[in-house]
């Protein structure tokens, strides 16, 4: 018995024209787990879900769900997870509840349809037509769908794009709270603010690759920290420790280190003993934010292009 | 173990929504009601000449069972189908545990159990009010529905795969009416063509169901002939699974 429910090995998707969407991805995933997928548009996130969900057949590589295909072990699979996709569809003219029983008719062990409604804030809305929903309104159906069969597996492609913050918040309650009673979540999301408020666990995915996987922290504990302050006039950044890597872009410093304890004390303390005055110091870990945009910044100029000036002097 | 049966249980929760979609469709639920009626009007008037005041109300009533499968089954469908994809309703249901066939049959059971009804009001009351015998070979002639029933959901299913909206419908349904009332026998017997056309009609995809379906109401039909439909209509069956099994499109176009 293991403890994995999602297991992908050298996943690869490619399209008819030879676009390969999916490159080799490899991630596994445990139980009670959020496992976040992160990536900007077009980074091969609901492509490689769509995978995991068992809806396409990958090109190659192979995943396994409790252990077994998505695909051929549909009949065992599906019963136990649970989707949102990125754009699903109800029927417009169809009321809230009756959405809600209809898919409960094709879900096996589904729960009530005013439970579940209560359980995503949609109780209120319940006898009103889709088609008159507002965006946000739409996913917490959908959401509502994906959690109607009691899932031990959920997969959420961007649940909440598209929902005001009030909604973003319930819905990372909810999904909190659902981890709290052991369901598996993997989620893809563009919002690092969603993934470092949510995951257990983490990957980063650029131009469908991984280039990245860990908690929250280990993301973040790999790229640099950052020190900022701006010299006197007369005093050149050449006096700096030269144990900084220090950029100076004028009286401007940028110090980037993977040490940022040491470095600042080492600032500090040659700033003391020389009586300089370091204004707008700033010093502050790498955020997601930071580590994403940096990943997704360094493979486009992967190409050999030079970084610009404020890189200079640093790794 | 997998199993790959249908389950029922899911196909008539989709059915029973679908019905309630139908329902609040009124432009759809009046064609679906009003126009096998009106059909069957212009159906009687146009074969007046046809001899004998039996005759065409036989002829009438097997070409309104035409009729509603065409338009009840045929046209409703292919509306469903391509509003359903167009909604990204279908893409939805294929994430949870209903099967391919499972949602398609559950798309189309309104539709052929309105069909289904439409047929058995035609033949009795139809029968009655134009004086016409009743069916001499009720089980051909329920044979003859269902396999047309099964075969106009498939070509409904794989219709729906080249129509882009729900207004087109019209139009990409056209072309199978055309060939069936012309071809078929629906409007005039397929006799009275001379012997290449007559042959070539044989081959219309609703041809040999409309055979079966004249032979289950009148009897008497040679051996031969029924073979020949029969393996029309099945040989147009397999086609039309294995065409939607390739080419029914699950998702809009991107």
């Amino acid at each position: 018995m293991t403890d994995t429910v999602i297991e992908a090995r050298d996943l690869r998707r490619g399209y008819t024209g030879g676009f390969e969407a999916v490159r080799g991805i490899s991630l596994s995933v445990a139980r009670g787990e959020i496992f976040a997928l992160l990536g900007t548009n077009g980074a091969g996130k609901t492509s490689t879900v769509e995978l995991l969900e068992g809806l396409a057949a990958p090109s190659g590589g192979q995943v396994r769900v409790f252990g077994l295909d998505p695909l051929t072990r549909r009949a065992e699979v599906r019963p136990r997870t649970g989707v949102m996709l990125q754009e699903g569809g109800f029927p417009s003219d169809l009321s809230v509840t009756e959405t809600v029983r209809m898919w409960g008719g094709v879900t096996t062990g589904a729960c009530p349809a005013a439970e579940v409604l209560e359980l995503v804030g949609l109780a209120a809305r319940s006898s009103v037509r889709v088609k008159q929903l507002s965006g946000g309104e739409r996913r917490r159906l959908d959401l509502a769908l994906a959690l109607l069969g009691r899932p031990e597996v959920l997969f959420l492609d961007e649940p909440t794009t598209g929902m005001d913050p009030e909604g973003r918040r319930d819905t990372w309650a909810l999904v909190r709270e659902l981890r709290g009673q052991g369901t598996t979540v993997l989620l893809t999301t563009h919002y690092l603010e969603e993934a470092e408020e949510l995951a257990d666990r983490l990957a980063i995915l650029h131009e469908g690759e991984l280039v990245l996987c860990g908690t929250p922290a280990e993301v973040t504990a790999t790229r640099p920290a950052r020190i900022r302050f701006t010299l006197p006039a007369g005093v050149p950044a050449a006096r700096l420790p030269l144990g900084l890597r220090a950029a100076a872009f004028g009286q401007r410093v940028e110090i980037r280190t993977a040490r940022l304890q040491q470095d600042l004390g080492e600032l500090l303390g040659w700033a003391r003993e020389s009586g300089v005055e370091l204004s707008g110091l700033d010093a502050r870990s790498a955020s997601l934010e930071e580590a994403f945009l940096e990943i997704a910044q360094n493979r486009r100029s992967a190409g050999g292009r030079t970084d610009d000036d404020t890189m200079a002097g640093t790794r | 173990m997998t199993t790959l049966t249908p389950n029922a249980r899911r196909i008539t929760a989709l059915g029973r929504f679908e019905l309630t979609l139908l329902v609040r469709n009124r432009a759809a639920l009046g064609v679906a009601l009003m126009m096998p009626l009106l059909m069957v009007f212009v159906l009687r008037s146009s074969l007046s000449g046809v001899e004998g005041a039996a005759a065409v109300g036989e002829a009438t009533l097997t070409g309104g069972i035409g009729m509603v499968l065409l338009l009840v089954v045929h046209m409703n469908l292919v509306s469903a189908y391509v509003a359903r994809r167009e909604e990204l309703v279908l893409k939805r249901l294929r994430t949870g545990e209903a099967r391919d066939l499972e949602i398609l049959a559950g798309t189309a059971l309104p539709a052929a159990c309105l069909a289904l009804g439409q047929i058995a009001v035609l033949a009795v009351a139809g029968a009655l009010a134009l004086d016409v015998r009743m069916p001499q070979n009720p089980l051909l002639l329920a044979a003859a529905v269902l396999a047309g029933l099964l075969l106009l959901a498939a070509l409904s299913a794989v219709t729906s795969s080249f129509t882009r909206t729900v207004e087109t419908a019209g139009l990409t349904t056209l072309p199978l009416f055309l060939a069936t009332v012309l071809g078929s026998g629906l409007f005039a017997p397929t006799d009275s063509l001379p012997d290449l056309a007559a042959s070539l009609c044989e081959l219309l995809p609703l041809s040999g169901v409309m055979t079966l379906v004249r032979a289950g109401w009148s009897g008497g039909a040679e051996g031969a002939d029924l073979l020949g439909a029969g393996l029309n209509a099945l040989a147009w069956i397999v086609i039309s699974v294995f065409a939607v099994q390739r080419w029914f499109r699950w998702e809009p176009r991107r």
